[in-house]
């Protein structure tokens, strides 16, 4: 139809299709990659929970079952009414609360002031500090294990969860302080100002002024401090050996060491875990990403 | 050091000490602290932690390492001094290279995947529609988001000997495939998790799993600081997709990747959680890494917290040593000042 001898509007015509046509496959190829990513990612959280929902014969079979065809409560009504390590699984998530929170709470008020000195005031031994710490952020929390278990001993907090509170906010502290700087710095320190002049006490500006435009950025850093106390496995290991005690990660691996078969308990345990942080996780997402890249994405 | 003192950058920051010198653009300030006192008290609690439970163990690690702590020194009886004791059993024991040997290896290999894994699926949220790059998005959260422990069990039941998701998937590959690329066909009963180098296996593909949606996003977000009309006047002249990444995103995005390759090297040089409960505890000794060995030194009978100190001090000596070029390439780019 369309020769080279005669370009009129067919042939331009003709050669946009072909373009359009190139630029369909390689979206069709993209998003076929985007498909098999999104499997690969998803795919083991999806079996756990659909694990924890399917029945016994439906776990233990050397066939590929997708999702339960019949659906039953029995894992979960287990793991709460039987329980885990000799006590209900509320027990392990009440005392993961409890660690979580309090690191948390008393955490968000040292980092919150730490945070304001250092984006507020020019000191000496500012920049030492900041350096300090990016350093200790670094230190392994498993190479520290030793001492501190020593001194929680001495300290006579051993098995006792405010003993993993204070290791909780001395991991999660200086992280906290790092992230939070940036949102006390983007208040315009004018606003500040402006109370000060109207006569307001430091306290009040703090108070008043400060702190509700700096909450947001609290809120995002305490929750990343939450996700980080909720998961912690290694020191609760070690600082807690009272079964009654136990955070939720040292009761999942108790569970798992213990009844290595029962995987529709186990599964069912571990997604009553997962759930609050994938929760958590999609509330702060974007600015955990910044935080940790801490600046290098710039613009 | 000596340039943070009490000049102030700008006159907003006049909370610098003023010492009876008028700062003039800001207002008095209401009465109370001096001044210079302030930032002090405010950075008091933070500094205490930090000094106390993270800056003090470190101190008291390296003292550690040089000691004999026992049972009984960990019941309160001082601990003597054996100097380079621990180290030079440490050095001498095969076990300390074996686990060397599966740090290093483990870390080289599992940074490598989820790095290029990472970019991979950064540059394709890049170039996806929006409405399909949040659903990946979204998608890849689920994995970030699993807790270390949580990762841990459900590699361990993917893999499993039984019932284990793999083992179907392996039967399901045509016999002539498998015995080609595996030499054998039947996987019914493959127990993963009994040697040491299946048990890495299993651990790299569960460690990347769970980390590459970190670098993902964190490419994503620098792919997009970067300027359209860059790529689009390569494109322009012809330019190849490999060449476009290598001659501009790649240099442009140099920062990004240095920090995420320390940051990919710290956590696996350190991971944990996931090898303890692949690995099934401390019996399997083969498959021990450094924090695995020192743990396993501290805190099975009888304990030898003095050994696992000197473990802890290499492990940390390693990791400062990449840890400097983080902080370096940080310093750089962002103003600690």
């Amino acid at each position: 139809m369309t020769t080279f001898e005669t370009p009129g509007r067919s042939g331009q015509l003709q050669a946009s299709r072909k373009l359009k046509q190139r630029k369909q496959l390689g979206k069709f190829g993209l998003n076929t990659a985007a498909v098999v990513v999104f499997v690969f990612a998803v795919f083991p959280v999806y079996w756990m929970v659909t694990t924890a929902f399917k029945s016994s014969e439906q776990i233990f079979t050397t066939d590929f079952i997708p999702f339960p065809t019949d659906p039953t409560l029995d894992h979960v009504k287990r793991v709460f009414t039987e329980g885990v390590a000799g006590h209900s699984i509320w027990r392990y998530l009440l005392n993961s609360s409890i660690v979580a929170l309090g690191t948390v709470l008393i955490g968000a008020v040292f980092s919150l002031l730490a945070a304001t000195a250092v984006a507020r005031f020019r000191f000496r031994g500012r920049a030492p500090f900041l350096v300090l710490l990016l350093i200790v952020q670094m230190v392994p929390g498993e190479a520290l294990l030793i001492p501190l278990f020593i001194m929680v001993r001495r300290a006579g907090l051993y098995d006792q969860l405010f003993g993993l509170i204070v290791v909780n906010i001395a991991m999660t502290l200086p992280f906290a302080i790092w992230m939070l700087r940036t949102f006390v710095a983007a208040v315009p320190r004018e606003l500040e100002e402006a109370a000060w002049i109207d006569g307001a006490s430091r306290f009040t500006t703090f108070w008043r002024v400060l702190f509700p435009l700096v909450a947001p950025g609290l809120v995002a850093t305490s929750i990343f401090s939450f996700i980080t106390a909720w998961n912690e496995f290694v020191f609760a290991l070690t600082l807690i050996s009272d079964q009654g005690s136990y955070t939720m990660p040292v009761a999942l691996r108790y569970f798992v060491s213990q009844r290595s078969v029962d995987w529709g308990g186990i599964m069912a345990a571990s997604t009553l875990m997962t759930i609050p942080v994938i929760i958590f996780f999609l509330l702060v997402q974007r600015r955990m990403v910044s935080g940790l890249v801490a600046g290098a994405v710039k613009g | 050091m000596a340039n943070t003192s009490t000049v102030a950058r700008d006159g907003g920051s006049s909370l610098a000490p003023a010492r009876g010198r008028h700062t003039g653009k800001s207002p008095r300030k209401p009465s109370g602290l001096p001044d210079w006192v302030v930032p002090y008290a405010l950075l008091l609690p933070g500094l205490v932690v930090i000094a106390g439970l993270l800056l003090y163990p470190l101190y008291q690690m390296v003292v550690m390492s040089f000691q004999n702590v026992g049972l009984r020194q960990i019941r309160g009886v001082p601990a003597e001094s054996v100097g380079f004791e621990n180290y030079q059993k440490l050095f001498e024991s095969e076990l300390f290279w074996t686990s060397l040997r599966n740090t290093v290896v483990f870390a080289v290999v599992t940074v490598a995947l989820t790095l290029t894994l990472g970019t991979l699926v950064g540059l394709l949220l890049h170039k996806l529609g929006k409405k399909m790059s949040t659903f990946l998005i979204v998608g890849i959260m689920a994995a970030w988001a699993t807790p270390q422990i949580a990762t841990a069990i459900i590699w361990r039941w993917l893999f499993d000997a039984e019932s284990g998701v793999i083992n179907w998937a392996l039967n399901m590959l045509p016999d002539w495939f498998s015995s080609l690329l595996f030499g054998r066909s039947d996987w019914t009963g493959e127990p993963w998790l009994n040697d040491a180098l299946t048990i890495y296996m299993v651990l790299i593909v569960a460690v990347v799993w769970a980390s590459f949606p970190f670098i993902a996003v964190s490419v994503l977000a620098g792919l997009k600081s970067i300027s359209q009309e860059l790529y689009e006047a390569a494109r322009m002249d012809g330019a190849s997709a490999w060449r476009i990444f290598w001659r501009i995103t790649f240099p442009l995005l140099k920062p990004v990747f240095a920090v995420l390759v320390v940051l990919s090297i710290i956590w696996d040089f350190k991971v944990f959680t996931q090898l303890f409960v692949l690995a099934g505890g401390t019996s399997n000794r083969e498959a021990f890494n450094l924090s695995l060995f020192a743990f396993t030194q501290a805190f099975s009978a009888p304990p030898k917290m003095g050994m696992g100190a000197a473990i802890a001090v290499v492990l940390t000596l390693i990791l400062l040593v990449i840890t400097f070029f983080y902080v370096r390439q940080i310093v750089k780019t962002e103003d600690v000042r």
